[in-house]
């Protein structure tokens, strides 16, 4: 008779919290879709669409490569080249800040903290807000996106080593300390080797994601494919919007390819 | 035993040239590459007084363009909100079409998986100005741009959870007879609802990060001020900009991580 009744009981604030549940889910829709402006479709949505496709089902192939001036080869390798350069320069900055953001490296616990909070605040400035700020410093073009690829990769890149240092057996630590190692041999003989593998393969998948963003920061002028592509898309040029898409395209699936058959290989 | 061993030669290092020549190789790419994009130090640590002065300029942020970004930002939002969704719709055939225990015909599990890796490598932002081209500068291209763009998260995040479910109630209803249509609704979803309805918070994440910079390209939201304030040397608004996004995130990032923690 009792559990009968505390089971009705639960039955019911179940059915009580799925109506609350289902009051908030759809007051935040009413509150999103009423908030959109419907400006209606502009006269020329399908007349663009059709150009677009028919741009994509006939690409402007003599674009790919052009004796003089820029062509699709060169943005991409252009692309490539701050993704790499990018990576480099953040691996660099990223290796310390994650030892010392890890916290079972650090004795004091504001110390791997605060390395924490700063990555934290890296992540969550975007790279092209990046770019935008080192384009005023260095100028538009493919340096000032390769430092805002670099400085961006670095608060994702600490975090992920972070997690991968202290997520390592403590064994072999230990081990040097025993013997009197110091905090460098500690670090150098116990630490590192335990965790390349586990560094390469976060930085692989940072490589992957700059790849996109590179293709991306041409948008505002910071190098790249994205540059022609823009203007690309602003003079209506369809085709050769099409072949820079398709360019894209190909390179970032043979980065992914490689970059995830390197990563199996190494794991 | 151990004693005679230790007693024999010190055994021979394996010689490490191979690791090295990968080592250079990797430093020449590198350096080639800097080179490529004219990355000068020189030229960056010249520069750098000029950095200061922007980061001088940055403070105190313009607390007053809180109020007037606020909008902005609830339009934000809700592209992020309105674009996950419906990338979640589109997602869900897409999801059980890509997942290898779902379907018997192997070449249209291949297909769809060809079309969604194809999908994801287009960024976000070069969707947002082809959706800006297409359908104006308003909100309305974000929100195509991101639905497009959570197609490839979530279908992707969802149908390898869904090729790691217990096939153990699959099996015995088929046993009793069960439509493919009822085999997925009892046997399937239960199993795999939390994991994608975590995916969708997780992509919902994204999008707001996303939908930041979408007005960048026209594409309505926030992103329209930082062209604003990036072109009125405004860089007290900058940061006030960059903050009001940091806040928001933090705010959206740990709801949905306490929603998710409490999923799985």
């Amino acid at each position: 008779m009792r559990a009968s009744h505390s089971l009705t009981k639960q039955n019911y604030m179940r059915r009580a919290k799925f109506i609350l549940l289902f009051i908030i889910i759809s007051s935040m829709y009413i509150w999103a879709f009423a908030g959109i402006q419907y400006s209606g479709l502009l006269d020329s949505a399908w007349p663009v669409t059709k150009s677009i496709i028919s741009g994509f089902v006939s690409p402007d192939l003599e674009y790919i490569y052009n004796r003089e001036g820029e062509d699709l080869l060169r943005g991409l390798v252009e692309t490539l080249a701050i993704a790499v350069v990018g990576i480099a320069l953040s691996v660099v900055l990223a290796v310390p800040i994650g030892l010392w953001a890890a916290r079972n490296l650090s004795s004091r616990y504001y110390l791997s903290s605060s390395g924490k909070v700063s990555l934290s605040f890296l992540r969550t400035l975007p790279d092209i807000v990046l770019a935008l700020l080192f384009i005023k410093v260095v100028g538009p073009g493919a340096f000032a996106g390769m430092l805002a690829l670099g400085i961006g990769a670095i608060g994702m890149l600490g975090k992920l080593y972070a997690e991968e240092v202290e997520g390592m057996d403590p064994g072999p630590v230990e081990a040097i300390i025993a013997v009197g190692g110091n905090k460098w041999q500690q670090l150098a003989f116990g630490v590192i080797p335990q965790v390349v593998p586990g560094f390469i393969s976060a930085t692989l998948y940072r490589f992957e994601i700059n790849m996109r963003s590179a293709a991306t920061l041409g948008v505002i002028g910071a190098g790249g494919i994205g540059t022609p592509l823009i203007f690309s898309i602003q003079s209506r040029n369809w085709e050769r919007v099409g072949i820079i898409l398709i360019g894209i395209v190909i390179v970032v699936l043979i980065v992914d390819l490689l970059s995830s058959y390197l990563r199996k290989k190494i794991v | 035993m151990t004693q005679l061993e230790l007693n024999g030669s010190v055994p021979v290092k394996p010689p490490r040239t191979s690791f090295y020549l990968f080592l250079s190789g990797l430093v020449i790419i590198v350096f080639l590459s800097a080179v490529y994009i004219e990355a000068d130090p020189v030229q960056f640590a010249l520069n750098s007084a000029n950095m200061l002065d922007l980061l001088v300029r940055m403070v105190p942020p313009d607390w007053s363009y809180f109020v007037t970004t606020t909008p902005a930002m609830l339009d934000t939002i809700r592209m992020a909100l309105i674009g996950t969704t419906i990338g979640t719709i589109f997602s869900i055939p897409i999801m059980f079409l890509c997942a290898r225990n779902m379907f018997s015909a192997q070449w249209l599990v291949q297909g769809c998986r060809l079309a969604l890796n194809i999908l994801r490598t287009i960024p976000d932002l070069l969707l947002a100005a082809i959706f800006a081209a297409i359908l104006g500068f308003s909100p309305l291209a974000g929100i195509a741009a991101l639905g497009v763009f959570s197609i490839g998260i979530i279908a992707k995040l969802s149908y390898e959870a869904i090729e790691n479910i217990d096939d153990g109630p699959l099996e015995s209803m088929t046993a009793v007879g069960a439509t493919k249509l009822q085999w997925i609704a009892f046997g399937v979803i239960p199993q795999v609802l939390p994991h994608i309805v975590s995916y969708i918070l997780y992509t919902f994440e994204i999008n707001i990060r996303a939908a930041a910079i979408l007005g960048l390209v026209g594409a309505g939201g926030i992103g329209l001020f930082y062209n604003r304030a990036l072109g009125y040397f405004a860089y007290d608004q900058v940061m006030a900009l960059i903050l009001y996004t940091l806040v928001v995130v933090v705010i959206i990032d740990f709801i949905s991580l306490k929603i998710r923690e409490h999923l799985l």
